[in-house]
């Protein structure tokens, strides 16, 4: 395990903590979640949890592309793949994800055409150079990466190209926020709310979060000191028994979000009825396909796709992971059968991950933290 | 692929207003702009970058701690470097 880094402002850190300390009601535990992966990434390489006072609780939410994924789809894209003049791309962080046969890194080995690409560009760029090849973009992420996808699909229409198309499997994080508040399993106080999806989707889908449900949202940058700042603003309002959605990050994330971005996935994708999300289960409305108006890319119309929904490894307790009901540690599996190098679960397997943060900036606070955790 | 990574717009290309070349930590690569269309960025101004596009104008005080954020967390971001290297948006 690496040492953790003393970050440049931690005397301002611990300067906000004894602020945050401050807010806390005596006797009273708070559970906070953090929805994005990157704040996950923050919250362990820093050591944040060592600052707070222990009634204060971080739960790390399913924000993380990658980790979402159920087994099913990555089996699916495998078929896919392996199709006849199939060139498959994908983003790096997707090569190492296992389906019910291996990763695409073992069908790369086993001879499957899977390149690896940086943008959705670059796929496009393959296919043009491959006129006598199918070029199919493995697509994954939140609304963070949609636009682009969106964006290369219109380009490629401009362009007339019929041998590109999308294997689309973009979700939404409204929804999968829904679904943690609905559940019976996990009482949370308040969010920290997703940066660079924020970018896109702004501030307002969150307002449900505190109108309906009382619990205040902050959208939060990705420093250390960001995140501290937005849990010391969630529980100022807590302390006063307010709710509403605040931007910690607003010098980059505008209210109301990248019109022009929102435009291009309207234009081309549309909300799928159902879709099922790693661990989460089936979502209503929670991911996006590639609309009727643009089904000459869509690679679940032009190829034939098996659609056979894979249990997950019984080991494996990423669901619980990415609900916020189990802590990393608590995994059966967890930095033994599974690590970052021979991952079961995709928690594991993305930097983002929680369970691979934990992995890498492993911090001694297990027992506070199960200690805080029994309330 | 979730980072978003600041770049410091150096040109537009020629016939492609879509498209600027921008420099990552001293790599040179060409990204999307079109997302920008409402507000578009100038020569010198800095862009967050996810996957190849531009999804937001910040300041240079923000790239320089968004770029120092980057570098402290690794491998994820080697990672990312890398494959923007060997990027080739055209």
């Amino acid at each position: 395990m690496r040492f953790v880094d003393e970050f440049r402002d931690s005397e301002k850190a611990r300067a906000l903590a004894a602020k945050i300390a401050g807010l806390c009601e005596p006797g009273r535990q708070y559970k906070l979640m953090e929805v994005c992966g990157g704040h996950t990434h923050t919250i362990y390489k820093h050591g944040l949890e060592d600052y707070l006072p222990e009634q204060i609780t971080l739960v790390h939410g399913p924000g993380c592309p990658v980790c979402v994924i159920p087994m099913g789809r990555v089996d699916d894209a495998m078929a896919l793949a392996a199709g006849p003049d199939v060139i498959m791309t994908s983003f790096g962080d997707m090569m190492r994800v296992p389906g019910s046969n291996g990763s695409f890194f073992d069908a790369k080995a086993r001879g499957t055409d899977i390149r690896m690409v940086y943008s959705p560009l670059d796929s496009l760029k393959v296919a043009r150079q491959n006129p006598d090849k199918r070029v199919v973009f493995m697509a994954i992420g939140f609304e963070t990466t949609a636009p682009s996808t969106a964006m290369t699909m219109l380009r490629a229409a401009a362009e007339g190209l019929t041998n590109f198309s999308i294997f689309c499997n973009h979700v939404t994080i409204v929804p999968a926020i829904k679904a943690i508040l609905d559940s019976p399993d996990l009482r949370l106080d308040g969010f920290i709310g997703p940066g660079h999806v924020s970018t896109v989707i702004g501030c307002r889908p969150y307002e449900f979060i505190a109108a309906d449900y009382g619990k205040p949202v902050v959208v939060a940058g990705f420093e250390p000191l960001d995140i501290l700042q937005s849990i010391y603003m969630l529980m100022l309002q807590l302390s006063q028994g307010r709710s509403v959605v605040e931007n910690q990050y607003s010098r980059v994330v505008p209210w109301d979000g990248n019109v022009v971005a929102l435009r291009a996935i309207g234009q081309t994708m549309e909300l799928r009825p159902y879709f099922e999300w790693r661990g989460l289960g089936f979502i209503s409305h929670s991911a996006l396909k590639v609309s009727a108006d643009f089904a000459a890319f869509d690679a679940e119309l032009l190829f034939d796709v098996p659609g056979v929904r894979v249990a997950d490894p019984k080991a494996c307790q990423c669901g619980e992971v990415l609900k916020g009901v189990l802590k990393p540690w608590e995994c059966k599996v967890f930095g033994t059968a599974c690590t970052p190098e021979t991952p079961i679960g995709t928690c594991m397997v993305s930097p983002e991950g929680a369970c691979a943060a934990y992995y890498n900036y492993g911090r001694l606070t297990r027992t506070r933290v199960s200690e805080a955790s029994r309330t | 692929m979730c980072l978003g990574i600041p770049g410091e717009v150096i040109e537009f290309l020629p016939d492609q207003p879509d498209l600027a070349r921008v420099d990552v930590s001293g790599v040179r690569r060409v990204i999307n702009i079109g997302l920008l269309s409402d507000e578009p960025p100038v020569p010198g101004d800095w862009v967050l970058i996810h996957v190849g596009f531009a999804l937001s104008k910040i300041d240079e005080e923000e790239a320089a701690s968004a770029l120092a954020f980057l570098e402290g967390i690794g491998q994820a971001y080697e990672d990312e470097l890398t494959a923007l290297a060997e990027s080739r948006i055209e």
